[in-house]
C-alpha cells in the first residue's frame, strides 16, 4: 500500500509544478460550461416544454461536469503508457514486483485524482456564486448526495477501468493514437458528455443506459441533480458496479493473455 | 570568416524548492536568476581552420554556437560572419553555413534518404549540376550508395551520421557546424566520420566548428581549441601548444607479476586493476627515471610504458585548473 | 511565390508517402478524426429532433453553420498543423532548424508539418454540406454562393490566425496555453450554433474580439434570407484583419525566441 501511496504523492507533487496549466485549466473548463449552458439556455428558451430537464438542472450538471473533467473524461490517457507498449520498453516494467495491471490502474487513478483535487475546487465555487437558475444547485437530497460520492468513486474506477482496455488493446494495434480517437469519439456520445442522456431520443436512451458507458459520468451527475431518482437510480448503481468487475475482470484476464504474447515475441 | 567580439548573453532562470509548501508558493509567485551564458566572449576563426569547441556541460558552448547560426541574439557584442551579422541577415547567412546536430536528426524519418537530400536542394536552391557533383563527391566520399533508397528509420546510427553530415554539406557551405557529430557512434563509424571531415576541409577549405566531449575528435580534426567555462573563453590554442605546456604530466603504465608499489610525491595512481597499474608523474617533482626507479622497487615490473597526456587527460587538468 | 508553391508541393508530397508508410494507423486516425466530428453532428439532430428550432435557426440552417464551420477548421487544422502542434516544434529543436534553414520562417513552420488525416474531418464538413445544402432552402443564386465561399475562407484564414496566436505565445511560455483551447476547438464546438444562440454579450465577443461570428453569424443571416442587407455578406473580408495581430504577436513572440533561445 505505501509504495501506491508515495506513488500518488509523487504525481500529486509533479501535477503542482505546472501552476499556469493548472489555472489554464480552471479558465477552460469555466468558459467552456458557460457556452454549454448558455446553448442549453436557447434550447429552453425555444421551448421549454421539450426540455427534458430543468435548466437549474442542467447547470448543475454542466458545472459538475466541468468540475470533474479530469476525473471523468475519457481521453486523459498516459502517453508513457502506450510509449513504453509502441517500444517495447513494457517488457522491463514485468521484472518489476507489483502486477502490471494493478501499477498501470494506480497510475492512471494517481494521475486522475490529482488533476482532479487541483482543479474541481475553483470551478465548484465560482458556480456555486452563480444565481440560479445558472449555477451549481444543492443535491436532490442528502440521500442523493451519498449516492453520488458512491457513484462518482464508481464512475472513476470504471472510466479507468476502460482506459486499461485501451492500452491492452495497443499491444495488438501498436498504433494507439486512431484507438483512442475512435474511443473518445463514441464515450463523448455515450457518456453524456456532450448532451446529457435525457436529450437523446427515448429508444436510443434506453438502450444506451444499458451500456458501461452510461455507467460513466452520467450516472453521479444525474443522480447529483436529481433528473436519476428510485429505482432506476437503485438499478443504475447496480449495473454500474456489474460493468466495474465485469471490465477489471476482464482487463487483468486479457492483459496476462497479452503479456504472454509480448513475452513469446521477445519483447 | 568568423569574428566575435565582447559577446555578453544572459537568461533568467526560474527557481524552484522542493517540498509541498514550496510547490503551493509557486502556484502564485515564482523566483529568478540570473545566469551568464556567455561572458566576454572573443575570438577569430580563420578560413579553413578546425576548432574543437570544448568545455563542460552548460558551459555555453550551444550558446555561442547559435549566436553564430543566427539562432540567437546576443545582449552587447559585435558577431560578423562572412561579413554579415548572422541574426541581422539570416536568409544569406544560413545559406553559407551547415549545421549538424548529433542527436537531432534532419532526415525525413520514413521517406529514402535521397528524398531528404532532394528537398534540402529546393530548400537552399542548389542548382542542378552544383548538386549532382555534390551528391556524387558525398556518396563516394561517404559510401552512401546503398543507404540512400533506405528510410532513415531504417539506418543503424553511424550509417544516419553519414547520411546527416551529406545533407549539410549539399549547398557547399563555407562553415560547417558540428555539434557532438559523434555521439553515440561505433569506433569504425566514429573513425569514419572523422576522416571525411579532414577530407572536406582539405578538399574544400570549408570552416569546421566542432563540439564534442570526445577527445579523440579533437584529436584528431581539431588544430585549434578554444575551451569555454561559465560563459568565459578560457583558452585559446593548438592542441599541441597545449600538450607541450602540460606536458609536465606524463602517463606510465605498468605491468607487473606481483609486488606492490609505495607511495610517491608527484606519482598519482590514476586505475590499478590485477597485474596492471596506470599512474600519472608530475615532471615538476620527480624525473621520468625517478620514477621508474620508485615503482621498480617492490614490483617485479613485466612491461612499462611512458606517454605523454592523452587529449582526455589534458582536458580534465584544463578543468581542474580553471575550476569549471 | 510560385516557388514557393512549387516547394510547398515538394513538402506535400514527402508528409504524404511519410503517412502512406503507416497505412492502417492512417486509415484508423482519419476515421477517428470523421467520428468525433460525427458524435457532434448527431447531438445537433438529437437537439432537433425535440426542438423544432433555436434562437429562429432551423435544423439545416444549423447544419450549414456547422459545415462551414467544421470545413473551415478542418482546413486550418491540416494545413496550419505546424502552428497548433508549436509546442512540440520548439521542444523538440525542430524550430532551431527552421531557423537555420534560408526559407521562411512561416512558410517553414506550415510546411513541415502537414497532417493528413485531419481530412476525416474535411470529409465530415462535405457529407453535412451535402445534406444541408439542398434541405436549407436557400436558393443558391451567385450571390450566396459567394456569400458561403467567403464564409469558409475567411474561416480558415481565421483558424489559422489563432493557431499562430497559439504558437507565438509558445515562444514565451508552454505552460497553461490549455486556454487557447476556448478559441479553437472551442470555436469548432460551439461554432457549430449560430453565435447569437449563446446571447448577445457572447455575440460580441465572438465578434470584435476573437473573430469567429464575422465568416459565420452575420453572413448565415444573408444567406438564409434572414437579412437582405448586403453588408452581411461582406461582413467575413473584416475577418481577414485579424491577420494583423497575429502577425505582430508571433513578431514579438519571435524576437523573443532570439534573445532568450528556449
Amino acid at each position: 500500500m505505501k509504495k501506491y501511496w508515495s506513488f500518488f504523492r509523487m504525481r500529486f507533487l509533479g501535477g503542482l509544478q505546472y501552476r499556469a496549466a493548472a489555472w489554464a485549466g480552471v479558465a477552460t473548463q469555466f468558459a467552456w460550461g458557460f457556452l454549454r449552458l448558455l446553448m442549453f439556455r436557447a434550447f429552453y428558451e425555444a421551448d421549454a416544454a421539450a426540455f427534458p430537464m430543468e435548466l437549474g438542472q442542467i447547470a448543475s450538471y454542466i458545472w459538475l461536469q466541468q468540475a470533474f473533467l479530469t476525473a471523468f473524461a475519457v481521453w486523459y490517457f498516459d502517453n508513457d503508457i502506450f510509449e513504453s507498449i509502441t517500444n517495447g520498453t513494457v517488457a522491463y516494467e514485468l521484472a518489476r514486483p507489483m502486477s502490471l495491471y494493478s501499477m498501470w490502474f494506480v497510475k492512471n487513478l494517481a494521475i486522475r485524482v490529482s488533476r482532479v483535487s487541483l482543479r474541481c475546487l475553483p470551478v465548484l465555487a465560482v458556480a456555486c456564486l452563480l444565481p440560479a437558475p445558472y449555477g451549481l444547485g444543492l443535491p436532490a437530497s442528502p440521500k442523493a448526495f451519498i449516492c453520488f460520492a458512491v457513484a462518482m468513486l464508481g464512475t472513476l474506477l470504471l472510466v479507468v477501468a476502460f482506459m486499461m482496455l485501451i492500452y491492452i488493446a495497443t499491444f495488438y494495434t501498436l498504433s494507439s493514437l486512431g484507438l483512442r480517437i475512435m474511443a473518445a469519439a463514441v464515450c463523448d456520445l455515450l457518456t453524456g458528455a456532450l448532451i446529457p442522456l435525457p436529450f437523446l431520443p427515448e429508444e436510443l436512451r434506453k438502450i444506451v443506459e444499458l451500456t458501461p458507458f452510461a455507467a460513466m459520468e452520467n450516472l453521479p451527475l444525474q443522480i447529483y441533480c436529481g433528473s436519476l431518482t428510485g429505482a432506476a437510480m437503485g438499478r443504475a448503481m447496480l449495473l454500474q458496479a456489474f460493468w466495474l468487475i465485469v471490465f477489471i475482470a476482464g482487463g487483468a484476464l486479457w492483459m496476462q493473455r497479452s503479456l504472454r504474447r509480448v513475452v513469446v515475441q521477445g519483447g | 570568416m568568423i569574428e566575435l567580439k565582447h559577446i555578453n548573453k544572459t537568461f533568467r532562470v526560474a527557481r524552484r524548492n522542493a517540498g509541498l509548501s514550496e510547490a503551493m508558493r509557486s502556484l502564485f509567485h515564482k523566483e529568478y536568476t540570473l545566469v551568464h551564458a556567455l561572458n566576454d566572449v572573443s575570438f577569430r576563426i580563420g578560413e579553413g581552420e578546425m576548432v574543437g569547441y570544448i568545455g563542460p556541460n552548460g558551459a555555453g558552448k550551444s550558446s555561442t554556437i547559435k549566436v553564430m547560426s543566427g539562432i540567437l541574439t546576443p545582449d552587447s557584442g559585435e558577431c560578423i560572419i562572412n561579413g554579415r551579422i548572422p541574426w541581422k541577415e539570416r536568409k544569406v547567412h544560413v545559406k553559407e553555413i551547415g549545421v549538424v546536430f548529433g542527436q537531432r536528426s534532419q532526415l525525413w524519418w520514413d521517406v529514402p534518404v535521397i528524398d531528404s537530400f532532394e528537398l534540402l536542394r529546393d530548400v537552399y536552391a542548389v542548382d542542378d549540376a552544383a548538386y549532382r557533383h555534390n551528391l556524387d563527391e558525398m556518396t563516394e566520399l561517404l559510401n552512401l550508395s546503398e543507404l540512400l533508397r533506405t528510410p532513415a528509420r531504417q539506418l543503424s546510427l553511424g550509417q544516419r551520421m553519414r547520411c546527416e553530415l551529406a545533407a549539410s554539406l549539399l549547398h557547399d557551405p563555407k562553415i560547417l557546424f558540428l555539434d557532438e557529430p559523434t555521439i553515440g557512434l561505433d569506433a569504425v563509424s566514429k573513425v569514419a566520420v572523422r576522416d571525411f571531415i579532414r577530407r572536406i576541409n582539405a578538399e574544400r577549405k570549408t570552416t569546421v566548428i566542432l563540439t564534442t566531449h570526445d577527445m579523440q575528435d579533437i584529436e584528431a580534426i581539431a588544430e585549434r581549441i578554444l575551451l569555454i567555462g561559465r560563459g568565459r573563453i578560457l583558452l585559446d590554442g593548438s592542441l599541441a601548444e597545449l600538450q607541450k605546456r602540460h606536458s609536465r604530466m606524463k602517463r606510465i603504465a605498468v605491468d607487473y607479476a606481483d609486488g606492490r608499489f609505495l607511495p610517491l610525491p608527484g606519482l598519482t595512481l590514476q586505475s590499478g586493476e590485477a597485474g596492471r597499474a596506470v599512474f600519472t608523474a608530475d615532471m615538476d617533482a620527480l624525473s621520468v627515471s625517478e620514477a621508474i626507479a620508485h615503482l621498480a622497487k617492490e614490483a617485479n615490473i613485466t612491461d612499462i610504458s611512458v606517454s605523454g597526456a592523452t587529449a582526455e587527460e589534458l582536458v580534465l587538468s584544463l578543468y581542474e585548473e580553471f575550476q569549471i | 511565390m510560385k516557388d514557393a508553391f512549387r516547394l510547398y508541393g515538394k513538402y506535400f508530397s514527402i508528409h504524404l508517402r511519410s503517412q502512406m508508410e503507416y497505412k492502417a494507423s492512417f486509415l484508423m486516425m482519419t476515421l477517428g478524426q470523421f467520428l468525433v466530428s460525427f458524435s457532434a453532428l448527431l447531438t445537433i439532430r438529437f437537439m432537433f429532433l425535440r426542438f423544432y428550432e433555436v434562437d429562429g435557426f432551423t435544423y439545416p440552417e444549423v447544419l450549414l453553420c456547422f459545415a462551414v464551420v467544421l470545413m473551415a477548421f478542418a482546413l486550418a487544422e491540416c494545413f496550419a498543423r505546424g502552428f497548433d502542434t508549436f509546442a512540440s516544434m520548439l521542444g523538440n529543436g525542430m524550430f532551431d532548424r527552421i531557423l537555420v534553414r534560408p526559407r521562411g520562417l512561416v512558410f517553414q513552420v506550415i510546411a513541415t508539418k502537414i497532417e493528413l488525416s485531419r481530412l476525416g474531418r474535411l470529409l465530415q464538413a462535405i457529407l453535412v454540406f451535402c445534406i444541408a445544402l439542398p434541405e436549407s432552402g436557400v436558393s443558391w443564386t451567385a450571390d450566396k454562393i459567394l456569400t458561403l465561399v467567403l464564409m469558409v475562407v475567411v474561416g480558415v484564414v481565421v483558424f489559422t490566425c489563432l493557431f499562430v496566436v497559439y504558437a507565438a505565445l509558445c515562444f514565451f511560455t508552454t505552460e497553461g496555453l490549455e486556454i487557447m483551447n476556448i478559441f479553437t476547438d472551442g470555436g469548432r464546438e460551439f461554432g457549430m450554433y449560430p453565435f447569437s444562440i449563446y446571447g448577445k454579450e457572447v455575440l460580441r465577443f465572438f465578434t470584435y474580439c476573437v473573430p469567429l461570428a464575422l465568416f459565420q453569424y452575420y453572413p448565415l443571416l444573408y444567406m438564409t434570407g434572414r437579412s437582405q442587407n448586403r453588408f452581411y455578406m461582406f461582413v467575413p473580408l473584416f475577418g481577414l484583419l485579424f491577420v494583423l495581430p497575429a502577425v505582430l504577436l508571433w513578431q514579438i513572440g519571435l524576437r523573443h525566441y532570439k534573445s532568450t533561445g528556449s
